[in-house]
């Protein structure tokens, strides 16, 4: 399977490394021109590939979204259709009431398959992986399952946690966020709001 | 290599007395000055005040305080750790550490950064969503004004200008850009020609080795000469081992607990709290002899050349502050210049 990262800030390399140690093969892209991020690349991430985000989506079955949430809106929708689209964004600063950004990623990517996942955990908690926990929440069954089998090959303890609105479980302001949550204590937190 | 140079940060969190009262903003700031004359005292190069706007942390006009400790020492650099240029108008930031390098006698730096405490934004009107942008126009801005004379710019984050006049000149000061883990601020350090100051505050020190391979190429890439690198990193120094984590702990409890709520990092514990203050965190608390071996380990590690440790957590008092300047200055310094020697 090929994953494309999109975004070359804080998160987006971190994720890139640990898919290419798990033996995948991996594209970046950053805002514009691929040369603006080859130094990063080659340095952070070296075996990813730097591209546009329309080559790196276009060649890809899996892509990771790992742009500011602020950018989100200047991505061209219609490359996501029939992808499987991990959506690691966060409101930045916390919304007041938070609603699910996947929410609104699956509502503007049509015919993309959304993932939330990875969104609470902090990008220097990612590396080594080392069996952390993670939630993921989506609606379709065959993403969920394509997302299940990359967190495992990458290092982490992948754990559903429902719907794509129940990804608001891992959102800013929940006790989920930010924390070394054990899969138990994810399960019985999701337990307890269901 | 540029020589080896070891400073202080504060970000000014307000201190207790010993019954535990918070003491008053205005009497937080007058310990400041005591802190920077007695860094000064202990041989220190650098001592950086952080701005922040928040009652917790009400260090909001730094270069005022740094003005004060300037008039007050004689060796050491005085600078901001960081300047949230940001939201700041580069033109003003040039005049008031022009003005600082002016009385200081050359004593001036300046540490730019995005901001990862973002207070300022709605403070002076600015939008989070062109953090970027903002920061990337800024910083270009304030690299033309270093270079001195008349300048020209244009730009849309503030007013153009025209064959300006911007004063007082000085001689120029040191610049660094603060770097918490966004590779494309390591590479914009190195096409403006400023060095890099890498902010290490959780995890392994040694996962920014990248960062600085990655900034020593660009540098080479763009036609620069090296440029120092330095580390940013929280720490406490006591006596003992013992001593030192015990003080520091339920600060580092309370101020990191309420701070990783909004910006998603993990809720201290006691095992968390054990592995950063052990030989792979962030956490540079322990006795002199603990404390320089980390530093000297990770300043080999990444190359740096540079180590200002941010010292003092919310809560703790100005007399164990002084404390920990004294043993950072007497004792750990003269460690680690040894074991690097």
């Amino acid at each position: 399977m090929k994953i494309a990262v999109l975004g070359a800030g804080h998160v987006g390399p971190v994720i890139a490394r640990l898919a290419l140690a798990a033996g995948y093969e991996v594209t970046i892209a950053g805002s514009g021109a691929p040369s603006r991020i080859e130094m990063i690349t080659e340095f952070l991430a070296p075996g990813a590939v730097a591209l546009t985000a329309a080559d790196a989506v276009a060649d890809a079955e899996l892509v990771v979204l790992a742009i500011p949430w602020h950018r989100f809106s200047s991505l061209e929708p219609g490359m996501f259709a029939g992808k499987v689209v991990i959506d690691s964004m966060n409101h930045w600063p916390p919304a007041e009431q938070p609603l699910g950004t996947s929410e609104e990623v699956a509502a503007r990517l049509v015919g993309a398959a959304v993932v939330k996942t990875l969104n609470h955990v902090a990008y220097q908690d990612m590396e080594p992986a080392a069996g952390r926990a993670v939630g993921l929440a989506g609606d379709s069954p065959a993403a969920l399952q394509a997302v299940v089998e990359f967190l495992a090959r990458i290092g982490f303890d992948p754990v559903p946690v429902g719907s794509l609105a129940a990804g608001r479980l891992l959102e800013p302001g929940s006790p989920l966020f930010g924390v070394a949550a054990r899969r138990q204590e994810i399960e019985n937190f999701v337990k307890e709001q269901s | 290599m540029s020589t080896t140079t070891f400073g202080l940060d504060t970000f000014g969190d307000v201190t207790q007395d010993a019954s535990g009262t918070p003491l008053t903003h205005a009497q937080t700031i007058r310990n400041l000055v005591e802190q920077g004359v007695l860094a000064d005292q202990v041989g220190l190069d650098f001592f950086g005040i952080g701005e922040h706007h928040t009652p917790d942390m009400p260090l909001s006009a730094a270069d005022v305080v740094l003005a004060a400790i300037a008039a007050r020492t004689s060796s050491i650099h005085l600078g901001s750790a960081v300047t949230v240029l940001s939201s700041d108008d580069p033109v003003r930031v040039y005049q008031r550490f022009s003005t600082l390098n002016a009385l200081s006698d050359g004593r001036a730096e300046v540490i730019l950064g995005r901001g990862s405490s973002v207070d300022s934004f709605p403070l002076f009107g600015f939008d989070l969503a062109d953090y970027e942008d903002l920061f990337e126009e800024k910083t270009h801005l304030f690299a033309e004004l270093l270079k001195g004379g008349k300048i020209t710019w244009e730009g849309k984050t503030r007013a153009a200008l025209h064959e300006q006049d911007v004063v007082p000149y000085t001689e120029p000061f040191p610049t660094w850009i603060g770097v918490g883990g966004s590779p494309q601020s390591v590479v914009r350090a190195a096409s403006y020609g400023f060095s890099l100051m890498l902010a290490i505050i959780g995890g392994h020190p040694a996962r920014f080795a990248p960062f600085s391979e990655l900034y020593k190429h660009a540098l080479e890439k763009f036609g620069r000469d090296p440029l120092p690198i330095g580390i940013h990193s929280p720490g406490h120094v006591a006596e003992t081992d013992e001593q030192a984590r015990e003080e520091f702990w339920p600060h580092y409890l309370d101020v990191i607990g309420r701070l990783g709520k909004t910006r998603g990092f993990a809720t201290p514990t006691p095992e968390s709290y054990a592995h950063e203050v052990g030989p792979h965190g962030a956490l540079f608390v322990g006795s002199p002899e603990t404390v320089a071996e980390k530093m000297a380990r990770t300043m080999k590690k990444l190359d740096a050349s540079r180590f200002d440790l941010k010292y003092g957590i919310g809560g703790l008092s100005h007399e164990s502050l002084l404390r920990t300047i004294e043993l950072y200055g007497t004792k750990v310094v003269p460690l680690v210049r040894d074991m690097l020697a």
